[in-house]
Formats: structure tokens, C-alpha cells, sequence
């Protein structure tokens, strides 16, 4: 691999405390090092003034649909669009067709993955077919190559199943992720449960079915001395009952997805089936509380639960549609409004996107540390552009942010110290 | 009167109708109800145009109803029911919308048990549509016929004080008649077992009671809702006797009631359940009323969206 030299960004990597202007050198697909002023011989010279020069980000929940749905999404279009996103390492959930409960389809996924241009982690089921009755092949799950355990899509409701899992996936240090949904209490609910819900005539979900089942890992999590992550925080009472396990010292980690903390309930007015997801958006309080739980910790990093449909499954009945939205591609821009918005500075950021993320599921990347695999990101965080499904990379363009002026974006990627994506390069039909 | 105000515009939810709006679609009404006591029950105002009335849930009064307003206006009226559409044959409801938009109806009229259906279709076929109750959400035309009931008995909307009683939760005509009545600037309490009061309900109606006859007390207007037993029992209420004895409207309740209320229902009534039979055929009961100004407010709602008085002069 040839020698890549990025000059004159400004280099932020949360883990080794750095934050300043110089220059950083790749070379053999490891990071070589980061200086005020490198003059090595590189084969590519990448000028990032004005830019940020940070570790390949890191999205712990992604849905590639392969196998199974590959009209939705495929491994390689749901990796391109991950690149083009500024991402470099993407885990991808369980609930493909069939279920990734066996090596045999983890083995599927990573084999397609090596042609992919960015890393993709797969992610084993917590249950056989994700059913939440039986344990799903953990063991051969973990020695196949998955990173982290869940059912994600679905809760593993049952209060047995789920102990039995978390004790037994600590024997191989798999954290499970877990889709907090008790579906009971959502009763069918396609939206959150308030003014808006009421007034729409749509059945909600209370934010109490997600705090129950939170409450419940947490206890689950505190008694048997076991990590346990919460995938999509939503609800402000959530955020409260993690900030008070966290204060106990109990192991929970917890991520955000940017549409929870960008939009409310209000999306969903007009019955725009591009604002239903679960969990749903919530109301401006809970969206306040995610921003303060990614202020102060409580809420470990950023995730997009990237979830691609076609219009088969979204131009329905709002409450026929399929809940999720892409996100790959947004990801970044939403996340910078954060510290537009003065929520968290470009280095906290950077670190729920980096670092703490590969963290969760045991990854050695998300630093810009010498030796460490050049993974890194270059990020305009300023230059201002219109997002159009359209241009999307992803196969789908179910987004409700379509026609939206936002705010920064992801320039150059590079994984294992190759240019996988670059803004300029990008064609415009 | 000027018909224009309401010229091609869709009518999907109270929302979209100022209180001018809704005194002009009274009004009319009250020229249409005409029309219908005539023994020649026609005018051709809407001569050449086609309605079709899409009804992708079961209905018989509301489907009549529209179904008849159009005839006596003209119309021509094409009846789909889900049933006998390629719904049942899995085609999607926007496919669905696009072919009856290729048949270039003027008006359609939409019924659906999903919330937003008649939004989503305004929206995928750019054609006018009217909401002919959808899910839980509206059924706009229904409180236009409670308001003209109400209006014909008591000369007036303002200033009234309606209690509107049973499953709030699942009620399209309860959301509707929060919206309109609120509007036209009559108070109106809602009452319901607590399973059946929405969260929030608090900023959608003026009192919030779980009290039988606090509700009773003191209104001009008592409406009752029709009370689902067969998906909401032993999980929502208990049983339906003591839904019946805690929430049921009786003539033993009616003594605390004012002497001039007006006690009206959508239909269909379970009787003995939600309101008791002596209630139904009291002197305080518009219930047939309803009926008859379901088709006089349909005509109205009708002609004044497809500017039926435009071109006669």
C-alpha cells in the first residue's frame, strides 16, 4: 500500500487527546504518525485545510439486508454508502433472511464483505430466527467472526431468555445490543404515544415500553455483573435510568441515533411514513434529553440504525409501513449540528463516533494511534449542501430529511489506508 | 352566498374548515334538505360529474348516505367496496389510487380503517377527496350533521356545552367534533372510562371527566359513542355490564340531565350497552335527525366542492 499524506487539517483523535493542526502520514495501511509538518514521500499529497482529519468513524448499527432483501440494500451498496458517509467500519445487524443465528450465514456475510470498501462487522442473533425462545449458536456464532449479539428489529422480551443470554455470551465477551420494545405495552403502536399520535388518530407507542424493558437490563445487567448496550435511546426517562445505572457503576453503554435527536413526533404529520421508525421519534422533551445524555456521557455514541426500504414497504398506510430510515448518508451532517449547536464540542463528537463505538463491540480502530489500521475520515464540517434521496448511494431513499440544507459532511474516506470515497470525485448525473 | 370558498379543496379533517367554512356547508345543507322533501328528489347540478365512493371498510349508513347525496345532485356515483376491489386481491392502496385516477373522477369519496388513508390518497392522486372516516382519526362529514342537528334545534352553536361520552381513544367522530365544535366556539367535556381517554386528552377538550353524571350534568348536548365491545372487552373495560352500569345512559340518569338536552349518537347503537332503549326513543333523542341531515350535509358538502353553483348562476 502506498504512502498517503493528508496536510494542514486540523487532526482531532479523541483517544490520544490530540486536537491540532499538522499534518498525518499512512503508510502500509497503518497509521505512520501525525506531525506539524511531515515531508515524506507520499504517492497521494491530500491538502485538508479548513478541514477535519479524524479516525475512520464507526456505525455499531447498521441494517445491510443482505442476505435475503437485497432490493433494499446489499453488503456492497449499504458499504459504498456507509464510505460515502465518512464511515470506515460498520457492524451489521441479525435480522437479514435467513437470520444470522449460525456461522454458516456469518460466514456468508464476511465472505461478501471482503470485496466491500469499507470493514463490515457482522452481528449475530440473540435467538434462533430471532424469535426470543431459544438461545441462538453463540458459541459458533463467536468463533465464526461476529462482534456483538442482538435481535435488533425485534426485543428480546423474554425476561429468562435474556439473562441466559447475557451470562452466556460473556464467555465469549459479546455485549448484547438490545432493541428495548416491549411489545406488549407498544400494542401495535406505529408511533409515539401523545398530543401528536392523538391527534393523527394513529395508535402510539408509550415511552414506557422502552423504559420498562431499559429498567429491566439494567437490573439484569447490575446482578449478574454483565455489559449489556442499549441500541436507539429515545426517551428522556430512558436517558435518566442509564445516567443513574452509570452513576451506580453498573456496565451499560448506550448509543443515539441522529433522527432522534435531530427530529419529534412532528415528522410523522402528514402521515410521512419516511418519519416512522422504532423506536419513533418522541416528543421535544425526549429529543432535549438525548442531546444532554450525549452531553454529559450518559449516551456513549452516535449510531444510525441505517434501515433501508423500498417504497413497496414505506408508500403504504402509515400504519402498514415498515418502521426505519436510511442514514448512512446523513449521519454526519446531522451529527455536526450538534456542535453547531454547541451541544458538544468537535472532539466529543468525534469520539462518539469513533473511539467509544468501536469500544462497545471490541474493535481495535476509532484512533488515529501510530501503528493503529489507516481508517481515517476527512470532514468539511461547514460546507453547506441539499440532501437528495436521488444521489443516495444506498440502494433506498426511504429519508425524511429529503430537501433539507444541511450543514457539513464527509470529504475523503479511507479504509486500511486506501481512498474509498471522495466528494470531488463524486459523480453528479 | 359565494360558493367559492370551498371550490377544490379537499376536506379530510376538521382542521381544514374555518367556523366560515362550516356555517357555509350549514347553511347549503339547510337548501338541500330541501331538495330531499320534495317529491322529485333531483337538481342537476352535478350532472356529468363522477364520484366515486370508495368504502375499503365496512359501511352502511355513511355509504348510503353519500351514495344518495350524489344522486340527488346528478352525480354520477360509482360504489367500490374492499371487498370487491383488487385490495382484496393485494394490489396496494396507491396502485390502487393511481388506476382510479386514471378513470378521471371528479370527487372521491373515502372510507378506510387506516388513519391518513384519505390523506395519502389527496396526495398520491392530486384528485379532490373526502373523508368518509378514516381509522381513528376523522370523519369530518359526521360532525358537520351532528353541528346541523345541534344548530336546527337550538338556533345556535356558540357558547353550548356538549359532552361527548365512551371510547374517545378509537373515535373518529369524537376527534372530528373535538376539532369543530371547539371551533365554533361551543365547550365540549370528554368522558370515558380512563382506558378510553387519550393521553393528552386534557389539550384536546375543555374538561376531562370520568364521572358519568358529571358529564350529564349541565350539557346542552349529550353525545354518545358507539362502544366496540368485540375488540375491547376484558382488556379495555371489564365487562360490558358494568360498562353498561358505570357509563350507559339510562332515563334514571337523564333526570339530573337539563330539561332541553338533546342527546344525539353515530350510530350504530349497541343498545343496552352504551345507551339504554327508553333513551334512544326519548323526546330529547335526534338520533333519526342525524340521519336524515347526513345526506342534506353530504348534498351541501358535495356541491360546494365541486363549485356545483358555479356554472348555473
Amino acid at each position: 500500500m502506498s504512502a498517503i499524506l493528508i496536510k494542514n487539517g486540523r487532526v482531532i483523535d479523541p483517544a490520544n487527546g490530540i486536537d491540532k493542526i499538522g499534518d498525518l502520514l499512512l503508510d502500509k495501511g497503518k497509521i505512520d504518525k501525525i506531525a506539524k509538518n511531515i515531508n515524506a514521500p507520499a504517492k497521494k499529497v491530500i491538502d485538508a485545510k479548513g478541514k477535519w482529519v479524524t479516525p475512520g468513524l464507526v456505525d455499531i448499527h447498521t441494517h445491510l439486508r443482505e442476505p435475503g432483501f437485497e432490493y433494499k440494500e446489499t453488503i456492497e451498496s449499504g458499504a459504498k454508502a456507509a464510505a460515502a458517509g465518512g464511515f470506515t467500519s460498520i457492524a451489521c445487524m441479525a435480522n437479514t433472511d435467513p437470520v444470522n443465528d449460525c456461522a454458516s450465514v456469518t460466514r456468508h456475510i464476511l465472505d461478501k464483505a471482503k470485496s466491500a470498501p469499507v470493514n463490515v462487522y457482522p452481528v449475530g442473533a440473540v435467538t434462533e430466527g430471532l424469535k426470543g425462545k431459544a438461545l441462538a449458536n453463540i458459541g459458533e456464532l463467536a468463533e465464526a467472526g461476529v462482534v456483538a449479539l442482538s435481535d435488533d428489529g425485534k426485543c428480546v422480551t423474554d425476561g429468562e431468555i435474556m439473562r441466559n443470554a447475557m451470562d452466556y455470551a460473556s464467555m465469549f465477551s459479546l455485549t448484547i445490543l438490545e432493541h428495548a420494545e416491549d411489545t406488549r405495552l407498544a400494542c401495535g403502536g406505529s408511533m409515539n404515544e401523545g398530543i401528536v399520535s392523538n391527534e393523527m388518530g394513529i395508535p402510539g407507542q408509550p415511552v414506557a415500553a422502552e423504559d420498562v424493558i431499559i429498567a429491566r437490563d439494567i437490573s439484569l445487567s447490575e446482578y449478574l455483573d454483565v455489559p449489556v448496550h442499549f441500541c436507539h435511546v429515545s426517551s428522556a426517562s430512558s436517558v435518566e435510568l442509564i445516567r443513574s445505572a452509570k452513576a451506580r457503576g453498573v456496565k451499560v453503554t448506550a448509543e443515539a441515533a441522529p433522527h432522534h435527536f435531530t427530529l419529534t413526533d412532528e415528522a410523522c404529520r402528514g402521515y410521512d411514513t419516511n418519519a416512522k421508525m422504532a423506536p419513533p421519534l418522541r416528543a421535544e422533551k425526549d429529543r432535549l434529553a438525548i442531546r444532554r445524555g450525549l452531553k454529559d456521557g450518559t449516551i456513549d455514541c452516535i449510531a444510525t440504525d441505517h434501515a433501508p426500504h423500498s417504497e413497496i414497504e414505506k408508500e403504504l398506510e402509515f400504519e402498514c409501513a415498515a418502521f426505519g430510515i436510511v442514514g448512512l448518508e446523513t449521519a454526519v451532517a446531522l451529527s455536526l449540528a450538534l456542535v453547531h449547536d454547541g451541544v458538544l464540542g468537535p472532539s466529543g463528537l468525534i469520539d462518539s463516533m469513533t473511539r467509544k463505538p468501536a469500544q462497545i463491540i471490541g474493535l481495535d480502530r476509532g484512533t488515529l494511534g501510530t501503528g493503529k489500521p489507516a481508517d481515517v475520515t476527512i470532514i468539511d464540517p461547514d460546507m453547506e449542501w441539499r440532501v437528495e434521496p436521488d444521489r443516495f448511494i444506498s440502494k433506498s431513499r426511504n429519508t425524511p430529511f429529503a430537501g433539507w440544507n444541511v450543514r457539513g459532511r464527509a470529504v475523503t474516506t479511507i479504509t486500511n489506508g486506501k481512498v474509498v470515497y471522495a466528494w470531488e470525485n463524486k459523480t453528479i448525473t | 352566498m359565494t360558493e367559492k370558498n370551498l371550490y377544490h379543496r379537499h376536506l379530510v379533517s376538521m382542521e381544514d374548515l374555518s367556523p366560515d367554512d362550516v356555517l357555509q356547508i350549514l347553511q347549503t345543507a339547510e337548501v338541500m334538505k330541501g331538495v330531499s322533501e320534495r317529491e322529485v328528489k333531483k337538481t342537476p347540478t352535478l350532472r356529468g360529474r363522477t364520484i366515486i365512493n370508495f368504502f375499503a371498510e365496512p359501511s352502511t349508513r355513511t355509504r348510503t348516505s353519500f351514495e344518495i347525496a350524489g344522486k340527488r345532485l346528478s352525480a354520477d356515483v360509482i360504489n367500490i367496496s374492499a371487498s370487491g376491489s383488487s385490495l382484496s386481491k393485494g394490489e396496494s392502496l396507491k396502485d390502487m389510487s393511481h388506476n382510479f385516477n386514471a378513470m378521471n373522477p371528479d370527487l372521491l369519496v373515502v372510507r378506510h380503517s387506516k388513519a391518513g388513508a384519505p390523506a395519502q390518497i389527496a396526495k398520491w392522486t392530486g384528485r379532490l377527496v373526502v373523508n368518509a372516516g378514516d381509522g381513528r382519526h376523522e370523519h369530518p362529514t359526521q360532525s358537520l350533521l351532528d353541528l346541523m342537528t345541534i344548530r336546527d334545534k337550538k338556533g345556535s352553536l356558540d357558547g353550548l356545552k356538549v359532552s361527548i361520552i365512551g371510547d374517545i381513544a378509537n373515535s373518529r367522530v369524537a376527534r372530528s367534533n373535538l376539532i369543530s365544535m371547539r371551533k365554533m366556539g361551543m365547550s365540549v367535556t370528554a368522558c370515558g372510562p380512563a382506558t378510553m381517554l387519550p393521553v393528552q386528552i386534557g389539550r384536546m377538550a375543555d374538561h376531562v371527566t370520568t364521572s358519568l353524571e358529571e358529564a350529564v350534568e349541565g350539557a346542552d348536548i349529550i353525545m354518545m359513542l358507539r362502544i366496540q365491545t368485540e375488540r375491547l372487552e376484558r382488556t379495555v373495560f371489564p365487562n360490558v355490564r358494568e360498562y353498561a352500569r358505570l357509563f350507559g345512559l339510562n332515563s334514571e340518569r337523564m333526570k339530573k340531565a337539563k330539561k332541553n338536552v338533546l342527546v344525539l349518537h353515530p350510530g350504530p347503537i349497541n343498545q343496552g350497552i352504551e345507551i339504554s332503549p327508553d333513551v334512544v326513543a326519548g323526546p330529547w333523542s335526534v338520533i333519526l335527525d342525524q340521519v336524515t341531515n347526513g345526506v342534506a350535509v353530504r348534498m351541501a358538502v358535495l356541491y360546494l366542492l365541486l363549485g356545483g353553483g358555479l356554472n348555473q348562476s
